[in-house]
């Protein structure tokens, strides 16, 4: 059961990062979840000729080692792909700071355990501060207290109470909801017939 | 009490509360494509799970399928495309496969088979689900581990969302289209400016569009964060419902889908239908846009550092210079299709531009019609004439194509595309890729043009 989420951060201050920039479509063309850790952001990571660019934060000390992301606003907009979430978990990050995030993103991170605290925007700018400096200094993210803790700063997030609880119980959405077969099944026999669609083969 | 259509929508699908503040809600229908599906049937069958209700399911073959020929271009989409349909087959799903005349992009398929009405509730894993809320229909994009339990359950978690209007009002001048409309909605609200929020459209604006336009307009809802979008039904939605396979095999009466007068939304935007030129994008945003007759912004437009090395990254991606006139940028290829934009109406309207002209030197034109349907359709029309009269390559097949470029339609690093697409993102059709979003006029003017030019200067 995870409750506090430590590391190096890395700063990331673009605003608007897609998952096409998180997961290029190249690496798409998959049926399983692995093998996608390349795949992260790489044509932020890799030059053509499949070289590290060095100017890239995650590619730089300590930040080789980030665990947690402090991004830019509206970070994981644009396509639904789950695989952008896979790829950040592969790579070895568990969090990312931000002041808000895409909807689906938000939804395809909590099923799988990337924690996505939300910030004001005064307090992004302090941690995106306190990321770029290369002491490789931890923060730490306390989820059951909703707090922030870099330094001697400490700053609240939010955090829905069902993001949270999935994050910290690792459950399985699906078996659990299997739990509520019942109530769908009542839902379901409350429906009229013009309301129960069938699609033609 | 007054309600929005969206509170009316959700409250119409909610199945139980859940102890950690999420409900469950019921989905009517759900769509899925091929790459976004797989690990969500493996996930079934590794909790020796079933589907809980198959016929309630569509699977459609769109992402990563060549526009060539009805053969998969190579082994790994081949791979993709034949594990969708062994999943469909073993679990008893309808799929709509590759030489299927029903195939085609998933948002464009499920209007024409008329199996979007109002007031159901549609998922997909695909952002651009939104598109059915032209119809009063709650559709929404989900990840592949929704799209597995919603195989399994039939339902989604959820949490209702903050409710936002925008509302479009008077009337939009000629060579004005839904595309621009919705444009300018981004460019005004932001690209996560409708994060966690459901978004509805209304105003005479968009109630003077047709469905093909009220179609557009949702579909790039999504562009600014909006998880949903919600047209109210009117007189235009009902003539729409019929005349399709589908057509009166369900309805969802009991309740009138649209918003109560004295409803409250949590934010409002009202935007004057008179201010909104043909609008192209500048940047790699899809809210970096101007009208065709302006400049490209400069640094000295923008207040912080932060917005100042926002635009220098883009401009250096996209091959521009500060203050370039929109109309001074030259093209390499122009890409008619997507579920934004190819539909047979647009296709029409693309017609009517190139009827007469043929396309510039250097430029490569494609058309990618979003069905075969619709193929048949415009073929019957003439419009294949007209488009390969004026040399624009006709594919025979529909998909997603260079939209996202998951197939063999790639733009090369540094080429420069006026597409009819969504997503102007870094690398988003090729790996250095520079697109430019417009309608599908605009694009057909551009490649005449061979630069991006103003759709009302062609009579």
């Amino acid at each position: 059961m995870t409750k506090t989420i430590k590391g190096i951060a890395a700063p990331l201050p673009l605003a608007n990062v897609d998952t096409d920039v998180i997961m290029p479509k190249r690496f798409l063309i998959t049926i399983t979840r692995e093998g996608l850790a390349d795949g992260t952001f790489a044509d932020l990571r890799f030059d053509n000729a499949g070289q590290h660019r060095p100017e890239f934060t995650l590619n730089q000390a300590p930040w080789t080692k980030a665990t947690i992301l402090v991004v830019g606003d509206n970070f994981g907009c644009g396509s639904s792909r789950e695989h952008a979430v896979w790829g950040m978990r592969q790579l070895g990050i568990s969090a990312c700071i931000g002041t808000g995030f895409a909807g689906i993103f938000y939804d395809n991170a909590r099923k799988n355990g990337l924690a996505l605290p939300v910030v004001s925007p005064a307090a992004r700018d302090a941690l995106l501060q306190f990321a770029s400096n290369p002491s490789g200094a931890e923060i730490s993210i306390d989820l059951n207290s909703r707090t922030i803790t870099a330094g001697e700063t400490s700053v609240p997030f939010e955090m829905d109470d069902a993001t949270r609880t999935s994050l910290i119980r690792g459950r399985d959405d699906t078996l659990d909801s299997l739990e509520y077969a019942g109530a769908i099944r009542d839902f379901e026999a409350g429906l009229s017939d013009g309301m129960r669609i069938s699609v033609i083969k | 009490m007054n309600r929005t259509l969206y509170d009316k929508l959700v409250d119409a699908h909610k199945v139980c509360d859940l102890p950690d503040g999420d409900m469950l809600i019921y989905v009517d229908f759900h769509i899925m494509n091929e790459y976004t599906s797989p690990q969500a049937f493996s996930g079934l069958d590794t909790k020796q799970l079933g589907v809980w209700r198959p016929e309630a399911h569509l699977a459609v073959v769109d992402h990563v399928n060549a526009t060539r020929s009805s053969e998969p271009h190579d082994a790994a989409s081949k791979l993709l495309i034949d594990n969708l349909e062994a999943n469909c087959t073993k679990h008893g799903i309808a799929f709509y496969g590759l030489g299927d005349p029903r195939q085609g992009i998933e948002h464009v398929v499920v209007p024409e088979q008329g199996l979007v009405a109002p007031g159901m509730l549609i998922a997909c894993g695909d952002s651009h689900t939104t598109t059915y809320g032209a119809f009063g229909a709650l559709g929404f994009g989900i990840g592949t581990s929704e799209v597995e339990h919603v195989l399994a359950t039939q339902t989604l978690r959820y949490k209702r969302m903050k409710t936002m209007r925008v509302t479009v009002e008077g009337g939009t001048a000629p060579g004005v289209t839904a595309k621009d409309i919705i444009m300018k909605i981004v460019q005004v609200v932001g690209a996560g400016g409708a994060n966690g929020h459901a978004v509805e459209f209304s105003g005479s604006a968009i109630r003077g569009l047709d469905m093909a336009g009220r179609m557009t307009v949702c579909n790039m809802a999504v562009e600014l964060g909006a998880r949903a979008a919600l047209i109210a039904a009117d007189d235009i939605t009902d003539a729409a419902l019929l005349g399709h396979p589908h057509s009166g095999r369900f309805e969802f009466k009991g309740e009138s889908w649209v918003s109560d007068p004295e409803a409250e939304f949590d934010k409002e935007f009202v935007i004057s239908g008179a201010d909104i030129e043909p609008l192209i994008t500048w940047g790699t945003s899809p809210d970096q846009s101007i009208p065709i007759t302006a400049n490209v912004p400069v640094a000295a437009d923008y207040v912080s550092p932060k917005a100042k090395a926002a635009l220098e990254r883009s401009l250096q991606y996209m091959g521009l210079s500060e203050g370039q006139s929109a109309q001074s940028i030259e093209i390499d290829t122009a890409f008619i299709g997507s579920c934004t934009n190819s539909r047979i109406e647009d296709l029409r309207e693309a017609a009517k531009i190139l009827e007469g002209r043929h396309v510039a030197t250097g430029v490569e034109a494609i058309v990618v019609p979003g069905s075969a349907m619709t193929r048949l359709k415009a073929e019957a029309e003439g419009l294949r004439a007209i488009f390969e009269t004026a040399g624009f390559e006709w594919r025979p097949e529909a998909g997603c194509s260079m939209c996202l470029a998951m197939n063999d339609d790639i733009a090369m690093d540094g080429e420069r595309v006026a597409s009819s697409t969504n997503r102007n993102f870094e690398g988003r059709q090729g790996r250095g890729a520079r697109t430019h979003l417009m309608s599908p006029a605009m694009v057909a003017a551009a490649a005449v043009s061979g630069h991006l030019v103003d759709v009302r200067d062609f009579k």
